[in-house]
């Protein structure tokens, strides 16, 4: 299953890479917003044991030895998303000192191996124990399932990516420059023993972890549940703020929006559609004049063209005021987002009573 | 008083065949138990060595980690690109060269690399030679079939035949992973670990990686260790031999219970830590500082890696 360098191409490489990149940064966020500090022992000494029991040798009928990954047990205890990292951080080790797996295709193992495998795994296991009792078998089998699904759904990423090699990259006389084999080949290859014995091994092994845990140590199968149960309450603002500046970057959408936001009619707008002005907004409305009227800068020739475009309510508005407009408007966005969350923040160091000093140790 | 210190006469009686474990000539040395033992100090040896040899003096030792990493780096890509084997055979022999400067045995290194991964992928490739598996102009003509041979809806052409293609695609394929295995191999035998987890930072690779990285490694010994001695125990405790089936038990119970204790282990790694003022933010301190030499050697590695690059497209 470990990818040695010079099966695939660069271009392969290069693609797996790009995969496992975001699928590496989300798990990194899942795992900090869930475990913060206690991330770095918990996934380092994760991915030691994952290491080391991928070195254990299982024997099989007929008297030969496999070994087993544990990515679905793994993702049972400490979760998916530190199992992501534990697994990748164990290959990255492997390729580096130990010459098991390639430099370049570490982007392919730890796709395959470290992401595809836990996370199928995981999740299988998850819909078919769902709602078991402690306890009950049906937890071990499931468990078992999902690590036969997850492993050969992996093993199916594999065949594939060196199934590519010999459809995609030969040299002009026909000769293989990488992995020779076609998709027709490699995938029958590497399913048909996946799927008798390396995924059949891994069920076992899981399953038989799983009883000899919930015999022995049951409280470590809740583990990850508990880590869960804590992680509720705390928060995390970075999520909120790439939120916030997603919405901020869509501002300008608001230009292409035809009439004005319901229930915000000023008093022209109310008087066409219910024949008259109420006397209380009569007499209210002008009061109180903003500091950027309409979202743009005073007297501005921009804000001559919108209040054209307000004033032409039913008027679908012209592209060309929205680019003229859009400046302002963001600038008015931005403006009153800072406004807001200074408030905002002033608020919370005067009832928390600290100011949040980060100290930069590096 | 003599009778009592006297060895048994039960002791000294030589067996007459009844003991199983020794009279089938085989002892189950090769048991999965045993195999573990052995493959588990066997990473503790191989890594001890390497550190010894990234002590020696040497050219690679010398270089600025973070410079050798992307010089080899560069390459390892560069052998990933190339798509003629003579180009490939002359970066491989200049793998060889650096060994030699880095004061690494040639045989050992040799070794090191041939053995198993690009052995492996010419047994991979094997099937690839014929035109069974892949079309070809035959180059050698093992079997002529006299006729167009059908397997169900596979047909297997007129004749068995090693192709030209298919010798080229195996020998590209074996010199490519050889290649890459010596750059891989050089990279970690001249380095200490330490070097070379920080030089990864070159990478833009997070801080917290490279210290998950470092404490990773470390902890792998004490894990490593842990399992040796849960597996020796067992073994000196058993007369005879065990089932398969015994055995998948006795691994499966093996990693549930280092699972267990690697859990317990990370609680207290994280109490230590906390302890002694860790906030989550890892420190690293940078030591390295690149000279002259290291440039130029960089310098080399790139017009190296052009030139090679060049040339490959210029002979196609």
């Amino acid at each position: 299953m470990h990818i040695p360098d010079g099966y695939l191409s660069p271009q392969t490489a290069g693609g797996m890479w790009a995969l496992v990149i975001p699928a590496w940064y989300w798990a990194g966020h899942k795992v900090k917003s869930t475990l913060s500090s206690r991330q770095a022992p918990l996934v380092a000494i994760g991915a030691a044991f994952t290491f080391v029991i991928m070195m254990f040798n299982i024997p099989l009928p007929g008297g030969t030895t496999g070994h087993a990954v544990g990515g679905t047990i793994m993702t049972i205890i400490i979760g998916p998303w530190a199992t992501i990292m534990a697994i990748s951080v164990a290959l990255v080790i492997q390729a580096i000192f130990f010459g098991d797996g390639g430099i370049l295709a570490i982007g392919a193992n730890s796709f395959n191996i470290a992401f595809i495998y836990p996370v199928i795994g995981y999740f299988t296991y998850r819909l078919l124990a769902k709602g078991a009792d402690r306890g009950s078998s049906r937890r071990w089998i499931a468990a078992g399932i999902g690590a036969w699904v997850g492993l050969n759904v992996a093993a199916f990423f594999t065949s594939v990516e060196f199934g590519l090699q010999g459809e995609l990259f030969n040299a002009a006389d026909g000769s293989a420059l990488y992995s020779p084999y076609g998709l027709a080949t490699a995938i029958p290859a590497m399913m048909i023993p996946h799927m008798l014995v390396v995924g059949t091994i891994e069920a076992v092994m899981t399953s038989l972890i799983y009883v000899f845990l919930m015999k022995t140590n049951p409280g470590l199968l809740d583990n990850y549940d508990n880590l869960n149960a804590q992680a509720v309450g705390s928060y995390k603002l970075k999520p909120l703020i790439t939120g916030i500046v997603l919405l901020l970057v869509c501002t300008p959408l608001g230009l292409l929006a035809t009439g004005t936001a319901w229930g915000e009619w000023g008093t022209e707008k109310i008087g066409k559609e219910i024949g008259y002005i109420p006397e209380g907004m009569g007499k209210f409305a002008g009061r109180w004049e903003g500091f950027l009227p309409e979202y743009a800068f005073p007297q501005s020739e921009e804000t001559v063209a919108l209040e054209e475009n307000v004033a032409k309510v039913d008027a679908p508005v012209s592209l060309d005021g929205v680019w003229e407009s859009t400046p302002a408007y963001l600038i008015s966005g931005v403006l009153g987002l800072l406004l807001v969350g200074g408030i905002a923040l002033m608020a919370i160091r005067i009832i928390t009573g600290k100011s949040r000093g980060r100290e930069q140790l590096d | 008083m003599t009778d009592a210190l006297s060895t048994p006469d039960w002791m000294t009686e030589k067996g007459t065949g009844d003991c199983q474990c020794l009279s089938a000539g085989r002892i189950r040395r090769e048991s999965a138990v045993q195999k573990t033992i052995m493959g588990l100090s066997r990473a503790i040896r191989e890594s001890v060595f390497s550190e010894q040899i990234a002590g020696r003096p040497g050219l690679l030792q010398e270089t600025d980690p973070r410079i050798k990493t992307i010089g080899l780096l560069g390459l390892l890509i560069t052998t990933s690109f190339l798509q003629n084997w003579y180009m490939i055979l002359a970066l491989y022999g200049l793998t060889l060269v650096m060994a030699f400067a880095s004061s690494i045995s040639l045989t050992f290194f040799v070794k090191r690399v041939w053995l198993f991964i690009p052995v492996f992928a010419g047994i991979i490739a094997l099937p690839s030679l014929f035109n069974i598996f892949r079309p070809g102009d035959p180059l050698l003509t093992i079997w002529d079939f006299g006729g167009e041979v059908t397997l169900g809806p596979w047909s297997l052409g007129t004749s068995l035949a090693v192709t030209h293609q298919g010798l080229k695609g195996a020998v590209l394929l074996i010199l490519r992973v050889a290649t890459s295995v010596s750059l891989a191999v050089l990279w970690a035998l001249t380095t200490h670990w330490a070097d070379l987890l920080k030089a990864l930072r070159v990478f833009l690779v997070p801080r917290i990686f490279v210290l998950i990285l470092s404490m990773t490694y470390r902890y792998i010994f004490l894990i490593l260790g842990l399992a040796t001695d849960m597996f020796t125990a067992r073994t000196s405790r058993m007369v005879g031999s065990s089932s398969p089936r015994e055995d998948r038990r006795f691994v499966a119970s093996s990693m549930a219970t280092l699972l267990g204790k690697s859990h317990t282990l990370s609680e207290d790694v994280y109490s230590a830590m906390i302890s002694r003022g860790y906030t989550g933010e890892p420190v690293t301190l940078h030591r390295f500082r690149a000279v002259t030499g290291d440039w130029l050697w960089l310098g080399a590695i790139f017009l190296l890696t052009v030139a090679a690059l060049g040339s490959d497209r210029f002979i196609g």
